[in-house]
């Protein structure tokens, strides 16, 4: 039912907006205040200035030489690392304790609840600061560094991983390879000449990784010099805390959305595979999983946010993500408070919003009929 | 996978058996139906059980059998486990942070108080149960703060500063609660306002805060607040900090809020305005109870957000339960007992939250039935 708002109202509405501008006013006034006190103009410009710090883990090259602007550059690639990492691990552990929880064996189903439940009642904080300190602090040194399968190495000093070193056609063919990961998901859906590819296009990715395979010279294995590890990645025990804390916590909850997705099945779809001779196997593939898959994303898509969101908890552990180096570092050194956390809040906001773009559009595309 | 389980047909009584071969019978059934159906959850009952015989023995051994609670020093602690004696040492500050020992009843009494007011709003069949709520929104956090911070009535001030621990956590939560809840509500009508100009206000207000993380804001509130204030006027910032919790939450509240309107039929509005009933008194008696009853749920897992993330204060130099672990692990006479403070720590944190979560669950059950659904 709509019915035009009151005139009362509407001058309500007007006398609330003007109250809400006239405490803006009154802020920024006090701000300009405060600021003329301390000589300092609103502005950027100090993004270009020398940053005289350095940043510990980087993806591209940085030196106390280079500019704010630069370090921006190296934190946001950082959050994003960890935010991708994360969101890969959480969203494997979650299929894993989630199908844990659907489980037909009375053993393993309680177990999968046995992790939600311990997992989502502890703060992620407490699980990050836990696994930095009370782990990966306590590990031996680089000399009696712990071996683990496929050659990874783990010490106090966090993972060394064997890293393949690309031959001269090596550049070519990964993006080769990656190329055909992008276009899998798409060959799939192809038909040519009225045929599907359907499973032919499962050839892709295995070609990809073949290809890949191909452009690999050596493999840069870590290994003991001296009292220190060289070769291979070093994966920083920050990096690895904040890591595993995102993606265990995260799973948590992406478990729960697997096991509610599955169960909201409605019981008359199942029945009606059953009833026309499909087998379990092919009544959970077919019937089951296709329509559970689309009612995940919506609030997959909430807890990928709130997973980039907690990657600013790296600043407990010193990872250098955006939170801890601007609003950390780069505040107390350039005192610029008003800018940096602007900058800082833009850029939390333009990641969600652009995750949340990319999964609304997917879920418009993948959305069942009956649920618009 | 989740095959579902075929039901064998159960045999009946067998008159000559006795009763223990009988539930003998019936254990090797419910074994046989629920772990050992098939070979793959054989297979998979097997390497669980190897799993739990490698982790827990090691877990009981390093937490109970091999553990130390006894003593007053780190020497104390000579068995190969955990060295208990460090948590239960350092209990006070854990519980009640730097407050003055001979002022703690204050916290207890406050704490009684909580409980006083709390299981009348949460236990069914309370009279006037809406009324406990009430006041357990507004009476108890006005006298809890009174008797906390003090200055009045002989009680001995107690400086803001000194609050922490898990008293600091409570604390917080609860206002952050009390607080968040009526501004939800605001911001939940404000979204479905016809008036444009609020809705825009509203949205633009949730949006923002669901955007970025709590960091930033507790941040914002310690760092960039003072900045906008007039020059003299400070802050205290603990209430800074409270603040910033309070906005932040509440546009999570206000989502959870927004659903439970959502959920409640138009046919009730329609049915109460064709009465005559204006537009304020159908909101107050008849869809805000409604929703608030359907929401009840949500409201619950909220709150135990809220709790989990009270502890992000931490980072803003309050010092929490979190906090409080933290500065007692730098102490040199009790190095190297980061686990022991950390696993203490998420224990009392999961004991908390659980309980929350667990008389969620029963409230949702309880709604589910009273509906009939």
């Amino acid at each position: 039912m709509v019915r035009r708002p009151s005139r009362r109202a509407r001058i309500a509405q007007w006398v609330f907006l003007l109250a809400m501008l006239g405490a803006a006013l009154f802020l920024a006034s006090n701000a300009a205040d405060n600021l003329g006190r301390r000589h300092l103009a609103f502005g950027f410009g100090y993004l270009v200035n020398t940053a005289n710090f350095d940043i510990p883990f980087r993806l591209i090259d940085f030196g106390p030489d280079d500019s704010y602007a630069r370090a921006l550059l190296v934190c946001v690639l950082n959050t994003l690392l960890v935010s991708a990492m994360g969101i890969v691990a959480a969203t494997l552990i979650g299929l894993l304790i989630g199908l844990m929880r659907l489980s037909s064996n009375w053993l393993i189903r309680n177990m999968g609840l046995v992790y939600i439940e311990l997992v989502r009642n502890t703060p992620i904080l407490v699980q990050i600061i836990f696994w930095y300190v009370a782990v990966l602090h306590n590990l031996p040194g680089p000399r009696q560094s712990l071996h683990l399968p496929a050659g990874i190495l783990l010490n106090v000093r966090g993972f060394y991983l064997p890293m393949p070193v690309l031959g001269p056609w090596g550049t070519v063919t990964s993006l080769f390879a990656l190329a055909l990961l992008v276009a899998s998901p798409f060959a799939a859906r192809l038909t040519i000449a009225g045929k599907s590819l359907g499973k032919l296009a499962l050839a892709l990715p295995v070609l990809a990784v073949l290809l890949f395979a191909l452009g690999v010279e050596s493999i840069d294995a870590p290994s003991l010099k001296g009292f220190n590890i060289s070769g291979g990645v070093q994966l920083p025990p920050e990096l690895a805390a904040l890591w595993a804390g995102l993606s265990i916590y995260s799973g948590a909850f992406i478990a729960e959305i697997v096991r509610s997705s599955v169960q909201a099945v409605s019981e008359g779809q199942r029945e009606a595979a059953r009833s026309i001779g499909l087998k379990p196997r092919l009544v959970l593939s077919l019937v089951v999983m296709p329509q559970a898959l689309r009612m995940m994303v919506p609030p997959l898509t909430s807890q990928y946010l709130n997973l980039i969101k907690s990657s600013s908890l790296g600043a407990a552990v010193a990872y250098p993500e955006i939170f801890q180096i601007f609003a950390g570092t780069v505040l107390n050194k350039s005192g610029r408070e008003i800018e940096t956390f602007a900058i800082v809040m833009a850029i939390f906001l333009s990641i969600n919003l652009s995750v949340s773009a990319a999964m609304n559009a997917y879920n418009r595309r993948v959305m069942l009929v009956t649920a618009r | 996978m989740s095959e579902v389980s075929t039901v064998a047909p159960v045999a009946g009584p067998d008159p000559r058996a006795t009763s223990a071969s009988a539930s003998l019978r019936r254990m090797a059934r419910w074994l046989r139906r629920n772990l050992f159906n098939s070979p793959g959850n054989s297979f998979l009952t097997v390497a669980a059980l190897v799993f739990l015989a490698l982790v827990l023995p090691a877990a009981w051994e390093w937490a109970v059998s091999q553990a130390d609670l006894w003593g007053d020093s780190k020497g104390a602690c000579i068995d190969k486990g955990a060295c208990w004696v460090f948590v239960r040492v350092r209990l006070p500050v854990f519980i009640f942070g730097q407050y003055p020992p001979s002022q703690q009843w204050r916290v207890l009494l406050a704490f009684a108080l909580l409980v006083g007011f709390a299981v009348p709003a949460l236990r069914d069949g309370t009279p006037h149960r809406a009324l406990w709520v009430v006041l357990l929104l507004t009476l108890f956090p006005l006298l809890a703060g009174l008797l906390l911070v003090g200055g009045v009535a002989g009680l001995p001030f107690v400086d803001t500063t000194l609050l922490g621990g898990l008293m600091l956590d409570v604390v917080i939560s609860f206002v952050t609660m009390a607080g968040s809840l009526p501004l939800g509500v605001l911001l939940a009508y404000g979204r479905r306002s016809q008036l444009a100009g609020i809705r825009t206000v509203s949205i633009a207000f949730i949006e923002l805060w669901r955007g970025v993380p709590l960091l930033t804001v507790l941040f914002m509130a310690a760092v960039l607040l003072p900045l906008f204030l007039p020059s003299g006027v400070t802050v205290d910032r603990l209430l800074r900090a409270m603040g910033a919790l309070v906005l932040f939450n509440a546009a999570y509240m206000a989502e959870v809020v927004r659903g439970g309107l959502q959920g409640v039929d138009v046919e009730q509005e329609e049915a109460a305005q064709s009465l005559g009933i204006g537009w304020l008194q159908t909101q107050t008696l008849v869809v805000l109870p409604q929703a608030m009853r359907i929401i009840v749920p949500g409201i619950i897992n909220t709150a135990v957000d809220f709790f989990k993330d009270t502890t992000l204060v931490t980072i803003v130099g309050l010092s929490d339960l979190l906090g409080a672990v933290n500065q007692a692990l730098k102490d040199p006479a009790w190095l190297g007992l980061a686990p022991e403070g950390y696993v203490f720590a998420a224990v009392v944190f999961f004991v908390c939250c659980f309980a929350m979560s667990a008389y969620g669950r029963s409230f949702e059950r309880r709604l589910a039935r009273g509906q009939g659904r």
